[in-house]
């Protein structure tokens, strides 16, 4: 199909070059004045004089532990979720634990930090902790973790359901030795995407994890993550910037790799025919 | 029949194990989010009790320490920057949609959506990052301060449009062949196809676009919190400095106190029954097989 004037054209073309520009500007920006803080030594050594010099070391090393506890919690509950709501028929049961799902998706992330806070910090005695951050985070990641599970065991319960019970496979087994394994691709994509949403997350950790940017020596120290690091850089630091972009440089880079890792495993995936998780 | 086995023979024991397990994980998800809105509501009741919910909205101001509990200026502040990045974010998105669809050479489409993708997962501290150094400079050298709800616009606009866009692309192609190919047997243009035959029968997966766009933009805080100047006043023009409901829990939290704190849950509360409003309007009104 064609068009006879050329102003829709020009008007479609121009709202996608806007989009592209914001990506290619912002990414650029923090490419630009991050790439020259960024050394081997900013990655390994600790915060000096408030974060403006050193390095974020002790961050990473918060932000890994920060993941950890979120995932433990959350990939497990994810995947043991997603059994029941991938199975065929339905019903009541599945509809309204998929609609609740939803909107926990939708809550926004300060919410969870309220959330947090009262139930992990306060609630259980966790204080400001590695622990109540990743914790949050895992209540945060389950929806996007849950359905990502689902759609995987979905799909390969579809291609493989009739042959695990030729085999004569009980319900378990068929699970375990057929299911999980074929929706493997599926799963781990889901997962890597939680990772993602974790690492991009601020205000959840604001006041369940908090901001201390010593080294961590256990998981009920506080810890500060790289997302938490550039904010408080650019906004409680004075001549923080410099290193809040180094910081943000890691971030971005660290996210590039895991959206590449995610899309390719997804793309192997689907050449198979597994069907998009 | 492919289930008819497993049926045949009597459930083991592992086999009620693994029913029971894993309907308790689903459970204990689909409860998560009562408990969330549950734990909110209980560090709200003590400000509720103390202050009572109407006072909230009547009075003039945000003073908690003198006892003046009025969210309006904070509520005015979330609405307009959330409508003023809608307004902007709304058609881009769209169009962008169109454009992945139906204007785009397939591998610029491809591409196209691939930046879209990454644009969502970009963290909204980056885009605060970006909003503080780079947007916020310019407005400033056009009326000083620059942090804004200006600011707050732009940069939640470019934060929205791959939640738009995403959404809306899947609705678009969710549109079926055949209604698009018939458009083109009756000699329409593209752009006249877009417009009354393809918008309008994927106008629920739009509809749920700009809904979770707009639930979206309400609720997020590091990057308003980052540009919007965190002034509480009403907002008087797009120049002042303004702080939203987000920004507002997110900078007194870790300080405030008793009544002062659970003022800040029922601010809290009050996000959540909006946003998760919209979600469930969003729901209602269809479109879940266009999430992309």
């Amino acid at each position: 199909m064609r068009d006879r004037s050329l102003a829709p054209v020009l008007v479609v073309w121009t709202a996608a070059a806007i989009v592209a520009a914001a990506f290619a500007w912002i990414v650029g920006d923090v490419l630009w004045r991050g790439l020259a803080v960024v050394s081997p030594g900013f990655l390994a050594s600790a915060p000096a004089s408030g974060g403006r010099a050193g390095g974020i070391g002790p961050v990473i090393v918060s932000t890994v532990g920060i993941l950890a506890v979120c995932l433990g919690a959350a990939a497990p509950l994810g995947l043991a979720a997603a059994v029941p709501l991938a199975e065929a028929g339905g019903g009541g049961f599945p509809r309204a634990v998929r609609a609740s799902l939803d909107v926990l998706a939708g809550v926004p992330s300060i919410v969870f930090g309220l959330f947090g806070h009262l139930l992990f910090c306060r609630w259980l005695g966790l204080g400001f902790s590695i622990l109540a951050g990743g914790l949050t985070l895992a209540c945060m990641v389950l929806p996007l973790l849950v359905r990502s599970s689902e759609q995987g065991l979905r799909a390969a319960r579809r291609q493989h359901a009739a042959s695990a019970a030729a085999l004569g496979l009980s319900r378990p087994a068929a699970l375990l030795r057929v299911l999980v394994p074929a929706a493997a691709p599926a799963l781990a994509v889901g997962l890597v995407l939680g990772i993602g949403r974790a690492l991009a997350e601020t205000a959840a950790l604001l006041f369940t994890s908090g901001y201390v940017a010593r080294m961590p020596s256990s998981f009920l120290d506080s810890g500060r993550t790289l997302s938490i690091h550039v904010y408080e850089l650019a906004m409680n630091v004075p001549g923080g910037t410099p290193h809040a972009y180094g910081t943000a440089v890691v971030l971005i880079g660290v996210l590039v790799v895991l959206y590449q890792g995610a899309a390719a495993i997804a793309g192997r995936f689907n050449a198979e025919g597994g069907g998009t998780p | 029949m492919p289930s008819s086995g497993a049926t045949a023979t009597r459930p083991r024991a592992s086999e009620i194990a693994l029913h029971g397990v894993t309907r308790l994980a689903a459970a204990a998800a689909g409860a998560l989010l009562v408990v969330v809105v549950a734990f909110v509501v209980w560090g709200a009741v003590p400000a509720l009790r103390a202050v009572g919910a109407a006072r909230f909205f009547t009075d003039a101001s945000w003073h908690p320490r003198s006892g003046a509990y009025g969210l309006a200026p904070m509520l005015a502040a979330s609405a307009l920057v959330t409508l003023g990045a809608m307004a902007v974010a709304g058609p881009l998105g769209i169009l962008s949609a169109v454009f992945a669809r139906y204007y785009a050479p397939r591998p610029v489409a491809a591409a196209f959506r691939r930046v879209v993708a990454m644009l969502a997962g970009v963290p909204s501290v980056i885009y605060g990052l970006w909003g503080l150094v780079v947007i916020v400079p310019w407005i400033g050298w056009l009326e000083p301060p620059g942090t804004s709800l200006l600011a707050g616009v732009v940069v939640l606009s470019v934060m929205v449009v791959p939640t738009v866009a995403l959404i809306a692309d899947g609705s678009l192609g969710a549109v079926p062949r055949e209604l698009i190919r018939a458009a083109a047997a009756t000699g329409m243009t593209r752009w006249h196809a877009v417009r009354a035959v393809a918008l309008p029968s994927a106008g629920q997966g739009l509809a749920t676009a700009l809904i979770l766009g707009t639930g979206r933009a309400l609720g997020e805080t590091m990057a308003v919190l980052m540009v919007c100047g965190n002034v509480v006043q009403m907002p008087a023009g797009a120049f002042e400095p303004v702080r939203t409901l987000t920004a507002n829990m997110a900078l007194e939290m870790a300080y405030a106190m008793d009544t002062h704190r659970a003022a800040l849950f029922v601010s809290g509360l009050l996000l959540v029954l909006l946003v998760g409003g919209m979600v469930a309007i969003a729901e209602a009104v269809g479109g879940r097989g266009a999430d992309a």
